[in-house]
C-alpha cells in the first residue's frame, strides 16, 4: 500500500522557509500572498496499522512541539505547487526514513520526499507556474505539478488519492526504475567502415566529443584489433580523452601569433602550453619541498618535519549553471575526494564563485538561463551543506560579479589535506583486489566529462539531466573515516578517485602501468536495469577505489562494516599491459592501456593575440578621468558588490570546525573585516608552522589584457599569504582557467598570453605551481539567435604558504591609535578601476540609487564583453616585488608589524578603509609620502591605482626604525597615523584634505544589504 | 587516574576530534567510539566516567537535526544510557549531541530521575533561516545545577556553527518549570553582558537560552562549542592582545565532577 504523509509547520508564520519564500515572490514582481505554508512530503510503500502510522509521524517524522503530521487534506483551500525528485535522484532523506523505520520495528519498504507548497492569495495560475519554476523546482531534477482551488477539483473524496497517486506518479518512476532487471547487453557501434563524415557524425549522435582527428585514430585502433567496438569502449575513450580529463588544449600543440595594429609582431609554435609555461616554472623555481607536481591529484608539500599538505582546486561550472545547489555541492564533494586520493584528511575548503548581474531584470533573463540571484543562492548552499556536513571548515574564497557570468556562472572549489609524511602510496602490483568503496552506483552523471567539454545551450538543461547530480556529503563522510583508518593501516597499495568518467577512467589511471580485469556484476547498483557500459561510466558521487593486497581485504572489510560503508570487490590488478572489463561471461570492453592513455592525437591548435594599442601610453594628470570627489568614489567603491562585505555568505560556512582556523576570514574589533585569508594550525601538527591559505582573482584586467591578469593574479595570491605572515619563499601556487572555447583562435590567443603571464610572474617570485585545472568552452550559445556569450577570461590563482611561526601571524585590522602607517611597495599608474566608473554611475545617479544597489549597471568594461568602454590600465608585474615580500617577511617574521593588508581592488584608499572598519578606528593619511613611480601625479592615481606587490603595515612608534632598516632598500613610505577618533582622514599631494569620513559610514556602506 | 570519556560518533559526526582534544586537555582520557562498537558489544558505555555527544551532522540531519540520532539513544543504546544517567554519571551534548538529548527528551527532562522522557522543547531553524557560524558570548546561570558550569563566574566566549539551535519550549509552563529549576544553565547575552539581540542570539532561541541541563544537573546540553575554545589562539581576536573565557572549563568541570563520583 502506498502512504502519503504531510508534515507541516504548526505555526507557518513562524516559519522562516515561508518568509523567505514570501519575499523571494515578492522580488519576482508577484502580488505577494496572505501567508505560505511550506510541508513535507512523505511517500511510503508499506502496510501500516494506525498506530504504526502514529508512530511513524510521531517519533520519527514530526516534531512534536514544531510540526504536525497528517494524511493530506481532502481539498485544499488555497493554491499549492508540489514538487518531487526525479526518480533517479538520490534521495537520501528516504533511504535515512526507512532504516529508522526499521529501528522502530516498524517495516517500510521504500519511501521518497517530497515538498508542498501552499499559497493563500489571489495568484494566477501562470504566477503560479513563475513561482514553481523560478523559486521552487528545478526541472533539471525535480517535477512539480499546480493546483488552482479547491473549486476546480470535483470529488474530494477521489482528489485524495488522485492527488496522491499523480504525485506517486512523478516521484515513483523510481519504482519502474528500480524494478526492472534488464539483461545485460553490450551494443557493438560500426565504425570501421565510415568515411570521416561519418565519424563526425557518431561523435555527435552519441555526444562522445572527439574530433574527425581522434575518431580516425579510434577507427584505426580497431581496424588493427580487427573488430568493431563496444558502446562501453567507445565511450571510455569518448571520456578519457575528452578535455575535461586529458586536457587536450594544454597539452596540444598551438601555433600562436600576436598581432599589433594588424601587424604580426610575435609568431611561435608552442609545443605543450602546460609544458613550457606553469610546468616549466615549477622547475625553475627547483623547491625540493615540493614533494608532487602535477603527477597526483592534487599537489603536494612539505608542511613539517612530519606532515605534508595536499591542495588542489576544481571547477564545477557547467552543473552549476543547470542546478547550482547539486553542481556546487558536487563540486565540493568531488575536489575533497581528490585529496582523500593522495591519501590525506582534508583540512579546509576555498570557494571562490563568479556570477551574474544580481539585479537583471526577470525579463532580461535569456531562454533557460537561471536567475544570477537563484544560481548564487543555490551554489552557496550547495557549498554551505556539503563542506559543514564533512566538518570541513570553509575559510576562504572570493565573489565576482560580472554581468558576462549571467549565462556560465563560475564556481571554483579548493580542498587542503594533511597526510603524514610518505603516507601516500601509489604502487599497485598485479594480483592486486580493486575494490569499490562508498555509495552505490546508478544511472547519475553519465557522460559528465564530455558534457563539461562542450558549450552550454538554452537546450542543455534538457538534455543533461542525467549528468547533474545530488552530493551525499554524509556518504563521503564516513568513506573519508574508512579510507583514513585503511590508510593509518597501510592496507592499501593505490587510491583514486572516481570522478569524470566514473569507474573508467578510475580504473584506468590506477592499472595504467599493469592491467586490470573488472567484474561489472560485482559492483552494487542503487537499483537494478544499468546496462554494463553505464555501471563502467557512471559518475555516480561518493565512490572511490583501492587496490588492496588479498591478504589485507579482510581488515579493509571490517573497518568499512565497523563505519557503515560499503565496500565490493569488483577486479584485479593484471599485468596484461590491457584494461578487460566484462559483465558476468559478457565481454564489456577490452582496450590496451597504452592507447587509451597515449593513444590521443595531439590537438593541433591555432592562437591569436591581438595587442590592444588603445590606451595607457599617454596618461597624464589631464587625462585621469575625473573621479569626482575622491570621497564619494571611496564609497562607490565599498558599495560595489565586487568590494562589498561578503560577511552574509561567510556566516554560512562554518569556518571553525576542527579548531585550527587561527586567522579566520573575518578579523577586527567586530569580527567583520574582510581578511587577506586564513591562517591554520591543525591541532595534531606540534611545531610552530602554519599554513597561511590566499587567492588571487581579477577578471576585470583579463578583458583587457590576460598577462596582466596572469601577473596580477600571481602577486596577488602571493601577496595575501605574505600579508598573512607567510614566508614568500615557502609559498606553492594553483592555477585555475576558465576559459571559452579554444578552438576560437582568439580565445585561445588570449589563454597563451595568460599562461606566459603565469610563467614570467611566478619565475620572477621563485614560487612554483604544484597542481592546476582548466575548465573550458564556458559559452552559451542560444541556439535560436545564435547569439554566443563567452565569459570574461578567468583564471584564478590560489596559493598555499608555510608561516614558521603561528605566534606571528597577522591581521589586518588596525590595532592601537597612535601606532604608524606605512605603505609597503610602488604605486604606479596604473588601473583606476573600471568599477570606479560603475560607482561614478553610481554617484551620478544620486547617493540614495547607489546605495540601494537597485539599478542595472552597464557592463563595467567594454572591450570584450560586448558592453561600454570602461577606464582601465591593468597593472603589470612589479619587478621590485619579490625583494619587498622578502624583506617585509623578514618585518612581520621579527615582530615587528601588528598590522599588514593588502591592496588590490579599489587600491589604496579601499585598504585603508578596510583597517579603518575591522579596527574600528581611524587613520590620518597622507598621499605625499606614498612611494610612487614618477608618472604618478594625481591624488586620485594613489588613492585608487591597484599596482601589484603593495601593503599597508601598521607599526608600534617604537619600531618604526627597526622596520625602515628592515625594508631599506625596498619602496617604503611612512604615511600616516592610527587615531582613536573614528574618521578616516587623507590629504592629497598638495597637502589639501581629499577625503574625510567616517568610519561609521564606511562600514555601513560596505556591510549594507546586497 | 584519569576518568574514561565516552566520545558517541554517529554516521556524520564530526567535531569528535575537537571534543577528544577538549577532554585531553581537561584532564580526562577520551575514546571515540563509533556507535555500532556499542551494539556490537565491543564497548559498554558502564566502563566510562563521562559521555559526550559531539557536533556535527548525525545521518545528514535529514528529518530534522539530531531526530535520527535521538532514534539510536532511545531504543539500541536506551538500556545503557539509562544506567548510566542513573549513576549520576555527567552527560554532555554539544551542538548535534544537544539536539538529539532534546529530541529523546532527556533534555530539559522531568523531574529529578534522569530518564527518557516525552520531547517537551526542541531544537528548530535559526529565526534567520540559515546556517550561520559566529562566536558568542554565554553567559552561566550561578543558580542552575548544573555540573558543567558550576563556579563559572564570567562569560564564556566560543563559536556557534549550526542550522537548528534555536530553542524552543513546548509552552510557557515547560519554560517556566526550567527557570524555576534552574536549568537554563547558559544564555546568550551581548559582548557587554546586556541582553542579546541578534546576532548575539544567534538563533532566536526563547529566552536567549544557549545551554540546558537536566533538573540533577549531570545531563547538559548546548548550541555554542566550547571545544573549539581550548587554545588562546583560537580567541578571534588574539591578535589584539584579547584572551576570553576559553570553553575548556566546561569540560574540566565535568571531569572533575566524574573523578569525584
Amino acid at each position: 500500500m502506498i502512504i502519503r504523509i504531510e508534515v507541516s509547520p504548526r505555526l507557518p508564520s513562524d516559519d522562516p522557509r515561508s518568509r523567505a519564500l514570501l519575499a523571494q515572490i515578492c522580488a519576482l514582481g508577484i502580488d505577494t500572498p496572505v501567508e505560505a505554508r511550506i510541508s513535507d512530503l512523505y511517500f511510503l510503500k508499506a502496510d501500516l496499522t494506525p498506530e504504526q502510522f502514529d508512530r511513524l509521524g510521531r517519533e520519527l517524522l514530526a516534531d512534536p512541539v514544531t510540526q504536525v503530521y497528517r494524511v493530506p487534506d481532502s481539498e485544499s483551500p488555497c493554491q499549492v505547487i508540489d514538487v518531487v525528485p526525479h526518480p533517479d535522484v538520490t534521495d537520501t532523506v528516504a533511504e535515512n526514513l526507512v532504516r529508522s523505520a526499521r529501528t522502530l520495528g516498524i517495516e517500510v519498504q521504500a519511501a521518497r520526499t517530497g515538498r508542498r507548497y501552499e499559497l493563500y492569495g489571489d495568484l494566477s495560475e501562470a504566477d503560479l507556474h513563475t513561482i514553481a519554476r523560478q523559486l521552487c523546482c528545478n526541472e533539471v531534477i525535480q517535477t512539480y505539478r499546480v493546483e488552482m482551488t479547491k473549486s476546480q477539483i470535483p470529488n474530494p473524496k477521489s482528489q485524495l488519492w488522485s492527488l496522491g497517486f499523480g504525485i506517486w506518479d512523478l516521484g515513483f518512476g523510481y519504482w519502474s526504475l528500480a524494478g526492472a532487471a534488464r539483461p545485460a547487453t553490450v551494443e557493438i557501434i560500426p565504425l570501421c567502415d565510415l568515411d570521416t563524415a561519418g565519424l563526425v557524425e557518431l561523435s555527435r549522435v552519441r555526444r562522445l566529443a572527439l574530433d574527425a582527428a581522434e575518431m580516425a585514430t579510434i577507427q584505426g585502433y580497431f581496424r588493427r584489433e580487427g573488430r568493431e567496438p563496444t558502446d562501453a569502449e567507445l565511450e571510455t575513450l569518448a571520456q578519457t580523452w575528452s578535455e575535461h580529463c586529458s586536457h587536450k588544449t594544454f597539452k596540444g600543440v598551438i601555433d600562436y601569433e600576436e598581432r599589433a595594429a594588424g601587424q604580426v609582431v610575435h609568431r611561435e609554435r608552442i609545443d605543450g602550453l602546460l609544458r613550457s609555461t606553469i610546468m616549466a616554472a615549477t622547475e625553475a623555481a627547483g623547491k625540493p619541498w615540493v614533494h608532487s607536481a602535477f603527477e597526483d591529484n592534487a599537489g603536494i608539500i612539505a608542511f613539517d618535519d612530519q606532515f605534508d599538505l595536499a591542495f588542489k582546486v576544481e571547477t564545477h561550472n557547467h552543473p552549476s549553471a543547470l542546478e547550482p545547489f547539486g553542481g556546487a555541492n558536487t563540486g565540493v564533494g568531488g575536489v575533497i575526494r581528490d585529496i582523500l586520493g593522495v591519501s590525506a584528511r582534508p583540512i579546509a575548503n576555498t570557494d571562490i564563485l563568479c556570477f551574474g548581474d544580481q539585479d537583471l531584470p526577470y525579463t532580461e533573463l535569456p531562454e533557460g538561463v537561471l536567475h544570477p540571484r537563484r544560481v548564487m543562492s543555490g551554489v552557496v548552499h550547495g557549498i554551505e551543506d556539503y563542506g559543514n556536513k564533512m566538518g570541513i571548515p570553509t575559510v576562504n574564497g572570493a565573489i565576482l560579479f560580472h554581468p558576462g557570468y549571467l549565462a556560465n556562472p563560475l564556481v571554483y572549489c579548493g580542498c587542503l589535506g594533511l597526510l603524514p609524511q610518505g603516507a601516500h602510496r601509489r604502487d599497485p602490483r598485479p594480483g592486486d583486489v580493486l575494490v569499490v568503496i562508498g555509495g552505490r552506483t546508478g544511472r547519475d552523471g553519465l557522460r559528465g566529462a564530455t558534457f563539461s567539454s562542450a558549450e552550454l545551450t538554452n537546450e542543455t538543461g534538457q538534455i543533461a539531466t542525467s549528468a547533474v547530480q545530488i552530493g551525499h556529503p554524509i556518504e563521503e563522510k564516513r568513506m573519508m573515516e574508512a579510507i583514513l583508518r585503511a590508510r593509518d593501516a597501510g592496507l592499501y597499495t593505490a587510491i583514486t578517485d572516481c570522478g569524470a568518467g566514473g569507474l573508467s577512467s578510475a580504473v584506468g589511471e590506477m592499472a595504467a602501468g599493469h592491467g586490470a580485469r573488472v567484474h561489472l556484476e560485482c559492483v552494487p547498483l542503487k537499483y537494478q536495469g544499468l546496462a554494463p557500459w553505464e555501471i563502467w561510466l557512471s559518475e555516480a558521487q561518493e565512490r572511490m577505489v583501492l587496490a588492496i593486497p588479498p591478504a589485507n581485504l579482510p581488515a579493509v572489510e571490517k573497518i568499512c562494516l565497523d563505519l557503515d560503508v560499503e565496500c565490493s570487490s569488483i577486479g584485479e590488478v593484471t599485468d596484461s599491459g590491457r584494461l578487460e572489463v566484462v559483465y558476468g561471461e559478457t565481454a564489456v570492453a577490452d582496450l590496451d592501456m597504452g592507447f587509451l592513455h597515449k593513444g590521443c592525437p595531439r590537438r593541433e591548435l591555432k592562437a591569436v593575440y591581438e595587442h590592444d594599442t588603445d590606451f595607457g601610453t599617454d596618461y597624464t594628470e589631464s587625462s585621469v578621468p575625473s573621479v569626482g570627489n575622491p570621497c564619494r568614489a571611496l564609497l562607490a567603491l565599498l558599495a560595489d558588490p565586487n568590494i562589498a562585505s561578503k560577511e552574509f555568505i561567510v556566516r554560512r560556512y562554518d569556518h571553525e570546525v576542527q579548531g585550527a582556523t587561527v586567522v579566520k576570514p573575518l578579523v577586527g574589533v567586530a569580527n567583520d573585516g574582510p581578511s587577506d585569508g586564513a591562517v591554520l594550525k591543525p591541532l595534531v601538527t606540534t611545531g610552530p608552522e602554519a599554513i597561511a591559505l590566499g587567492c588571487g582573482i581579477n577578471a576585470r584586467y583579463g578583458l583587457i589584457d590576460p598577462y596582466a591578469m596572469a601577473v596580477s593574479a600571481v602577486d596577488e595570491a602571493i601577496r595575501n599569504v605574505v600579508a598573512l605572515g607567510a614566508d614568500p619563499d615557502r609559498v606553492a601556487l594553483l592555477d585555475n582557467f576558465c576559459w571559452g572555447n579554444p578552438r576560437l583562435p582568439d580565445r585561445l590567443g588570449g589563454l597563451v598570453r595568460a599562461a606566459k603571464g603565469c610563467y614570467d610572474a611566478a619565475v620572477a617570485y621563485g614560487v612554483p605551481f604544484i597542481s592546476g585545472k582548466d575548465s573550458l568552452n564556458n559559452e552559451y550559445t542560444d541556439r535560436r539567435t545564435g547569439e554566443s556569450r563567452a565569459i570574461p577570461p578567468t583564471l584564478l590563482i590560489s596559493a598555499v604558504g608555510i608561516i614558521p611561526d603561528v605566534s606571528r601571524a597577522v591581521t589586518m585590522d588596525f590595532k592601537e591609535p597612535g601606532n604608524l602607517v606605512y605603505v609597503v611597495g610602488l604605486t604606479r599608474n596604473e588601473a583606476l578601476t573600471p568599477t570606479l566608473s560603475q560607482g561614478e554611475r553610481g554617484l551620478l545617479q544620486g547617493e540614495r540609487g547607489l546605495l540601494q544597489g537597485r539599478e542595472p549597471l552597464p557592463s563595467p568594461l567594454g572591450r570584450g564583453a560586448g558592453g561600454e568602454g570602461g577606464e582601465g590600465w591593468p597593472p603589470q608585474a612589479a619587478p621590485e616585488g619579490p625583494t619587498t615580500m622578502r624583506a617585509l617577511h623578514r618585518a612581520i617574521r621579527t615582530g615587528l608589524v601588528r598590522a599588514c593588508h593588502d591592496c588590490s581592488e579599489g587600491g589604496l584608499a579601499v585598504a585603508l578603509a578596510e583597517m579603518c572598519i575591522a579596527g574600528r578606528l581611524g587613520a590620518e593619511i597622507d598621499l605625499g609620502a606614498v612611494p610612487r613611480s614618477e608618472d604618478v601625479v594625481a591624488s586620485e592615481t594613489i588613492l585608487f591605482s591597484e599596482s601589484n606587490a603593495r601593503f599597508v603595515v601598521e607599526v608600534r612608534p617604537e619600531d618604526a626604525a627597526a622596520l625602515e632598516a628592515s625594508l631599506s632598500g625596498s619602496p617604503l613610505g611612512s604615511i600616516g597615523t592610527v587615531r582613536s577618533e573614528q574618521r578616516l582622514m587623507i590629504s592629497g599631494l598638495r597637502g589639501e584634505t581629499i577625503i574625510e569620513v567616517s568610519v561609521e559610514r564606511l562600514r555601513e556602506i560596505w556591510q549594507r544589504e546586497m | 587516574m584519569r576518568p574514561k570519556i565516552f566520545i558517541l560518533h554517529a554516521t556524520g559526526t564530526n567535531r569528535d576530534h575537537e571534543a577528544a582534544r577538549a577532554c585531553e586537555l581537561a584532564g580526562g582520557a577520551p575514546e571515540i567510539v563509533h556507535i555500532n562498537q556499542v551494539r556490537a558489544g565491543e564497548r559498554r558505555l558502564s566502563d566510562y566516567q563521562m559521555l559526550v555527544l559531539p557536533g556535527g551532522f548525525s545521518y545528514g540531519d535529514d528529518l530534522g537535526a539530531g531526530r535520527l540520532w535521538a532514534i539510536d539513544l532511545l531504543y539500541p543504546l536506551r538500556e545503557q544510557l539509562e544506567r548510566f544517567m542513573e549513576s549520576r554519571r555527567p552527560v554532555i551534548g554539544i551542538c548535534n549531541g544537544f539536539q538529539a538529548l532534546v529530541k529523546a527528551g532527556l533534555l530539559p527532562g522531568d523531574g529529578q530521575r534522569s530518564t527518557f522522557n516525552v520531547q517537551r522543547s526542541t531544537l528548530t531553524a535559526n529565526a534567520s533561516g540559515h546556517f550561520e557560524c559566529r562566536w558568542v558570548t554565554l553567559q552561566p546561570n550561578p543558580a542552575s545545577p548544573c555540573i558543567f558550569t558550576r563556579g563559572v563566574d564570567e562569560p564564556i566566549y566560543c563559536p556557534v556553527a549550526h542550522g537548528e539551535g534555536r530553542f524552543v519550549p513546548r509552552d510557557e509552563a515547560t519554560l517556566a518549570a526550567m527557570r524555576a529549576a534552574g536549568q537554563i544553565a547558559l544564555t546568550y547575552v551581548a559582548p557587554d553582558g546586556g541582553p542579546a539581540d541578534y546576532p548575539d542570539n544567534p538563533n532566536g532561541s526563547v529566552a536567549d537560552i544557549a545551554g540546558v541541563c537536566n533538573p540533577a544537573g549531570t545531563v547538559f546540553g548546548l548550541m555554542p562549542h566550547p571545544e573549539d575554545h581550548i587554545y588562546p589562539w583560537q580567541h578571534p581576536r588574539w591578535s589584539r592582545g584579547e584572551r576570553g573565557r576559553m570553553g575548556l572549563v566546561l569540560f574540566e568541570n565535568g571531569i572533575r565532577y566524574a573523578k569525584n563520583l
